[in-house]
């Protein structure tokens, strides 16, 4: 198991470096102008100006090779530093995003705690409404339980968030005025009532995003419950006279697990990647309103690193959700 | 009658007595639909970075809601009258107020006034204002407090550099080490620039939020009235306008891009309201002069090859004749737009009354004229002469309101035998200026094309000169320029020339008002909407002007909370 998450690893890097120039690639190919989006009133000679400073005057693999050299060296230097607090001396150039001409990984940072928040608590809350309602709805089967559960997950899987959200905000903020509608990313939890803020201002977002993804997870989890409750070691558990609950909730369930926490797995990087669009209608700003906003200014480098570092994460989760394969299910082996 | 009132509850809300002391009123909270990516306006030329950086930084003189200029940061309007312009225009000497302080307590000099214009002249700054500081060959400091700004030709409106939001003065202290190539790298400083306005940053969160906080070096000791003032960005003009005018979490929403009744809808939450002022954007079509056909080649869209049948000014005439600008604003503007008939709408010295026969649709006019000049239906409906078909190929960038004026326009041209292709582009595309993609507003590769335009402060001398015949795109430019139409005449180029050394301010109003009605009864721009800028602003803030001509924000240190 060892040799083979090393074995793994190693095998990523020249993945990743392909996706980067990919990315770079395809950025490159896109008709996009950083300067799009400045008044008309700013004359052309200008525009060629601020592109130049920007640095677009130089070839492709130039630009690309420069980008490598402050991702990868020039980041990874700075992050040591900040951490552990070295000092490596000397003047390196970050990624600078083209919009905010500041580094982008500094913004990103920025922007994890409200994504995370927001868009990892909706994840957990989905995942613990998910299974019980898969399993429940698994094991009674066609009752009038699995029908509703059937309805909703429908519902929150066909219903996109620009909907759900808008009618929250419409229910919620504008008719009964209980929750703030615009989410205040600087406000710092120190006491009761700021932490009764920070809830308030989530339980919307939160609820919204949370349905969608339970909707996905429950329906995993239902079927893979119901092929395992079919199985002769269930018959088996039950002839031997262990109780109902200890057949569901240790055999069925851990067996009908393993596809799901794979599900649950490479839906991590997600997360990461913000809700563009339910963060957006909550102006959450987190990292998914970064992207696509950068997408919609032609930010090049904020847009390269971003989809890069979901990349990463892609991959990563990729071979964590092979490796807790090989955990819950002992039959799995790599070596 | 509506700017009356407006500017009559404008007055009323500023002689209201403002016994407040500053700070006493607590949190001002401002919502842009689009956040702010820096706060220096020479790095960014964006709406929403000027709009923000400008309740911290300030210029010379500005724009007031009349567009006329006021003394800010100096003393008087240098002109030549007071002898501040000298007599050959190629000099204007600004004097400072006494007493001036940055934010950090440091004196306002001449100094910096020199540094701001070095930092934005550098070659390799890429500074987005340097339109600004066009023609200008020294700046320098006279004395403590006086500035001598000299141009290399004569200036007949010498107040671009330092004039309005977009050429404020930057410390020279703190900007110092950012010249050049090293701009981008001072994060600090172009997150949290010192300024001389009302506030001062205290956090920068790009794209995000900034808050300020009152500046306690600012020249009027009772303002600003706020202790802070948080100036969220993110969303949408929806759910901005929601945040003030239903939910009421925020006191002002910038640029309300709204279908009206939605608007309206949101208004009868009591509230807030809406307030919105005309400047000179213009919302147009283009007429394409010359001929974009693809077999063409290399020569397409030239001035080699006239359009086969917009060259014809009955053509084009009735294209403008079928349109019912009325029912345009209607549809897609509410009380943000009026009708225009001209391109050059604002200030009013400038305005003609010569081409308002434009506001009345005439579809029997526009077909009888057709009929006349010899273009009669075909079996399809479609008019034809020679063997040419009135069909056009109409482009516009991607924006829910374009698309519907593009569906109501292509239906007045076919009641009057003209059919039309519809086409719309994204409009990072469309705007983006990329000499290698076909399909940017300067190439104009189509018969015509519908956005907006305006220009910056109040003086359209170089706005008029963009239909000069050497501005048209073209290969040789890299297809940059601004004559979408590719107009080419001499006598329009005789009256640029004329304005480009009139210093009378009579005078120059004649000749922009000639050249303004050469191009509207020529029908080589059709205008259609005047837009005006909207935004929202809650019951509880006083004190907001709306100004079309400077930031909207421009006098947030006269805001104030209604109680």
């Amino acid at each position: 198991m060892f040799n083979y998450t090393i074995r793994r690893l190693l095998l990523a890097v020249p993945t990743l470096l392909l996706i980067s120039f990919l990315i770079f690639l395809l950025l490159d190919l896109a008709p996009s102008d950083p300067t799009a989006n400045l008044p008309l009133t700013i004359p052309p000679e200008v525009r060629e100006k601020i592109r130049i400073s920007l640095g677009l005057g130089e070839a492709f693999h130039i630009r690309f090779l420069l980008w490598c050299k402050q991702f990868f060296y020039n980041e990874t230097l700075n992050i040591l530093e900040q951490w552990w607090g070295w000092d490596f001396g000397g003047d390196r150039l970050r990624v600078l995003s083209w919009q905010t001409r500041s580094p982008v990984v500094d913004t990103i940072v920025q922007r994890i705690p409200q994504t995370l928040w927001v868009v990892g608590m909706s994840y957990v809350v989905g995942i613990l409404i998910a299974v019980p309602i898969g399993i429940v709805s698994a094991y009674k089967q066609y009752s009038w339980f699995d029908q509703v559960g059937t309805f909703v997950s429908m519902v929150g899987y066909s219903v996109p968030t620009f909907f759900t959200g808008v009618l929250v905000i419409v229910i919620f903020s504008v008719w009964l005025g209980w929750f703030p509608s615009i989410y205040d990313t600087t406000l710092v939890v120190n006491d009761w009532s700021s932490f009764v803020q920070q809830v308030k201002q989530m339980i919307m977002p939160v609820s919204v995003l949370a349905l969608y993804n339970a909707a996905q997870i429950s329906r995993f989890m239902r079927a893979s419950m119901l092929d395992n409750l079919n199985q002769d070691y269930v018959r088996t558990a039950r002839a031997k006279g262990i109780r109902e609950r200890s057949v569901i909730l240790v055999h069925v369930l851990r067996n009908s697990l393993i596809p799901v926490v794979t599900v649950i797995a490479l839906g991590v990087p997600q997360v990461f990647g913000g809700a563009i669009i339910t963060e957006q209608v909550f102006k959450v700003n987190g990292l998914g309103q970064l992207l696509i906003i950068a997408i919609q200014a032609g930010d090049v480098p904020t847009v390269q690193t971003l989809t890069f570092i979901f990349a990463v994460l892609i991959v990563f989760f990729n071979l964590i959700a092979d490796v807790l394969y090989g955990i819950l299910d002992p039959r799995i082996r790599y070596d | 009658m509506k700017a009356l009132l407006l500017g009559a509850a404008a007055i009323v809300a500023m002689a209201s007595p403002t016994l407040a002391e500053r700070g006493s009123d607590g949190e001002l909270k401002i919502i842009y639909w689009q956040a702010p990516s820096t706060m220096n306006p020479y790095l960014s030329g964006g709406t929403k970075e000027l709009e923000a950086a400008s309740l911290v930084l300030e210029p010379l003189a500005r724009y007031d809601e009349g567009g006329n200029m006021v003394a800010w940061l100096a003393e008087s309007i240098p002109t030549v009258g007071n002898g501040g312009v000298s007599a050959d225009l190629k000099t204007i000497t600004w004097k400072l107020k006494d007493g001036l302080l940055w934010s950090d307590g440091s004196k306002v000099t001449a100094d910096d006034a020199v540094f701001t214009w070095k930092y934005c002249s550098h070659p390799e700054g890429g500074c987005a204002q340097s339109e600004k500081y066009n023609d200008v060959t020294n700046v320098e400091a006279l004395d403590e407090l006086t500035v001598k700004v000299t141009f290399g030709v004569s200036k007949p409106f010498p107040y671009g550099p330092f004039v309005g939001a977009q050429a404020p003065l930057l410390q020279a202290a703190q900007f110092a080490d950012c010249l050049g190539t090293k701009a981008p790298e001072c994060t600090d400083a172009n997150f949290g620039p010192i300024g001389t306005g009302a506030y001062k940053v205290t956090e920068f969160r790009p794209n995000d939020v900034i808050s300020l906080a009152a500046n306690t070096h600012y020249r009027d000791a009772a303002k600003p009235a706020f202790a802070t003032v948080t100036f969220k960005g993110g969303g949408d003009a929806a759910a901005a306008g929601r945040s003030v005018l239903e939910t009421g979490e925020f006191d002002y929403a910038w640029n309300m891009q709204l279908a009206p009744e939605v608007l309206a809808g949101m208004q009868a939450g009591g509230k807030g309201e809406i307030v919105s002022a005309f400047g000179t954007l213009v919302e147009r079509v283009m007429i394409n002069m010359t001929n974009p056909d693809p077999a063409l080649g290399d020569e397409r869209a030239t001035a080699k090859h006239p359009h086969p049948f917009l060259s014809d000014i009955n053509v084009r005439k009735a294209l403008s004749m079928a349109i019912d600008r009325d029912l345009l604003v209607e549809i897609g503007y509410g009380d943000a737009g009026k009708p225009s008939c001209n391109v050059l709408p604002a200030p009013e010295i400038y305005k003609s009354t010569a081409n308002d026969g434009c506001l009345v649709q005439d579809v029997e006019g526009a077909k009888k004229l057709l009929t006349d000049a010899g273009w009669v239906p075909g079996a399809d409906g479609i008019r034809q002469k020679d063997g040419v078909r009135l069909s056009l190929l109409f482009q516009s960038s991607t924006n829910a309101v374009r698309q519907d004026f593009q569906a109501l326009i292509k239906q007045w041209w076919g009641d009057i035998g003209i059919e039309t292709e519809l086409r719309n582009i994204d409009s990072s595309v469309f705007f983006g200026g990329d000499p290698g993609s076909p399909d940017t507003f300067q190439k104009f590769f189509a018969d015509v094309e519908m956005y907006a335009n305006n220009f910056d402060g109040t003086d359209p001398e170089s706005y008029m000169a963009n239909w000069e015949c050497k501005q048209a795109p073209r290969p040789e430019t890299q297809w940059q320029g601004n004559n979408m139409p590719r107009y080419c005449s001499e006598d329009y180029d005789a009256l640029v020339a004329e304005m480009a050394k009139t210093g009378d301010l009579m005078e120059r109003a004649r000749l922009a008002k000639a050249m303004n009605d050469k191009l509207m009864q020529e029908y080589i721009i059709l205008p259609l909407v005047d837009r005006g800028r909207v935004s929202a602003r809650s019951n509880a803030l006083g004190g907001v002007v709306m100004n079309a001509w400077d930031s909207e924000l421009w006098n947030a240190a006269d805001w104030y909370r209604v109680k």
